[in-house]
């Protein structure tokens, strides 16, 4: 199986590399790239983005063909991806960070900045919050109700159907920091980052 | 709920631990990647390294080290220490680092926090104050404390968070060493003027110092070195100790 991490000059990635490398050992070939060919034949893919949602829109953009690339991975060969923080903020029909940029458009809904009232909550939001459960996921197999994750954004993203909603954190209101439709999974949160447990929903997404 | 976060610090020179855990069980005293690993397994929330190679020529110890910790342990990595440019943060994040901690640089010039934020994310951008009481107020110093930038702290966080820092990592140079806590009036004097989240560090000696740090200086995260490094407490210690004080760690 190959599983394919889509490096399109989004940022950092080398965290999201090393951890997907130690849960898939020598069974699952990973595969670091921005080849549309590779990632075309790849069985399932990673979608990282740090920084703006802007820059990451561009990043994607850059590389022609990529996103029709994705789009048919996910919306029409129902290819498992997982977006991660701003991979899974992409998602969405629209975001506001730096400008209004236009995102992937496959789980409608919005990415707004968080509500800090008036400095009440620092942002960006950095460091362990429990996640609440409110769906059974398949990336969330042997985790337990309230496990810690690692996060750091000042964005969230909202989507229209709450259906799609997989857990929430607390802070400032209850923000939405998973998904799942249908294989379209994504984790506001960095598993890559969240020590064992972290490893734990990479392997459940390698497992798929 | 966010918890509030532990961070111990390795002081790395020429890729070797100065200060370290004297642990018999340890293989390798001086290797920072094992050490590491120690404090990420004993629930460390995240792991700073700050890098005092002094000479220029041993400065890519410190990416070897960064590269092997990354591929060890998975909580966040912050890297300190020498950082000039933009692209030193860049082959450090290459590397595994998951945030660079800026000092000197920062002070001396502005756009390597403004270019490297936008270039990177707000995220993996953590700006380092070493500050020193004078008067009724709190200078800047850089070069590892050696110098005086005459800049007032407080005036000083508020220009680094529009620049586009993530996180501020602030360490009193008065207490620094001391053992006798931060200082507080310092933390929460910053905490109040940014909407970032503030770093404690220098000064601690026991638990009631990191209590009072995140209680009274309104630190998000409290960072420490000599307690854990000498065996005095762990990691797990502390965060006991936190969590039956109130404050929500991470257990």
């Amino acid at each position: 199986m190959n599983v394919t991490i889509v490096d399109y000059n989004s940022g950092n990635i080398s965290s999201v590399i090393n951890s997907f490398k130690e849960v898939a050992k020598d069974k699952v070939n990973i595969e670091v790239t921005s080849d549309l060919n590779k990632i075309k034949s790849s069985d399932k893919v990673v979608l990282p983005g740090q920084g703006s949602f802007k820059s990451c829109v561009d990043a994607l953009n850059n590389i022609d063909g990529l996103t029709d690339i994705l789009n048919e991975l996910t919306m029409i060969n129902k290819k498992p991806l997982l977006g991660i923080c701003v991979g899974l903020q992409m998602f969405a029909d629209i975001g506001y960070e730096e400008t209004e940029t236009k995102g992937l458009g496959w789980i409608a809904g919005k990415v707004s900045k968080i509500d800090n009232q008036n400095g009440k909550f620092k942002l960006p939001h950095i460091g362990w919050n429990q996640i609440n459960i409110i769906k059974d996921s398949k990336i969330f197999k042997d985790i337990n109700n309230n496990s810690h994750m690692y996060f750091v954004h000042s964005y969230e993203f909202i989507p229209e159907d709450k259906n799609v909603i997989s857990a929430t954190i607390d802070y400032s209101s209850n923000i939405v920091c998973s998904v799942e439709k249908e294989n379209i999974f994504g984790t506001q949160f960095h598993p890559e980052k969240s020590d064992k447990i972290g490893l734990k929903i990479i392997n459940n997404f390698i497992s798929l | 709920m966010l918890k509030n976060r532990i961070i111990p610090c390795l002081d790395v020179k020429n890729g070797r631990v100065v200060k370290g855990i004297n642990f018999v069980d340890l293989k390798d005293a001086g290797d920072p990647v094992e050490q590491a690993k120690i404090y990420s397994d004993g629930g460390a929330d995240e792991i700073c390294f700050l890098d005092i190679t002094a000479s220029n020529e041993n400065r890519n110890t410190i990416f070897d080290v960064v590269e092997k910790t990354s591929k060890k342990c998975f909580v966040p990595l912050t890297v300190g220490g020498g950082i000039r440019s933009v692209e030193d943060i860049n082959r450090l994040l290459n590397c595994g680092a998951d945030k660079v901690s800026i000092n000197t640089a920062a002070v001396e010039n502005s756009k390597v926090v403004i270019d490297s934020s936008k270039k990177f994310g707000s995220q993996c951008i953590v700006v380092a104050i070493d500050a020193k009481k004078n008067g009724d107020k709190w200078e800047v110093f850089t070069h590892g404390g050696r110098n005086n930038s005459g800049i007032d702290a407080i005036e000083y966080v508020k220009q680094m968070e529009e620049n586009g820092a993530g996180e501020l990592l602030v360490t009193s140079m008065d207490r620094d060493g001391t053992q006798v806590g931060y200082d507080i009036d310092l933390m929460s004097k910053i905490s109040s003027r940014v909407n970032i989240p503030i770093i404690a560090s220098g000064g601690v000696g026991n638990l009631d110092h990191l209590v009072e740090g995140i209680k009274l200086g309104k630190a998000s995260a409290v960072l420490a070195a000599s307690i854990f490094h000498y065996g005095k407490y762990s990691v797990k210690e502390a965060k006991e100790y936190l969590d039956s004080k109130g404050i929500p760690v991470r257990i």
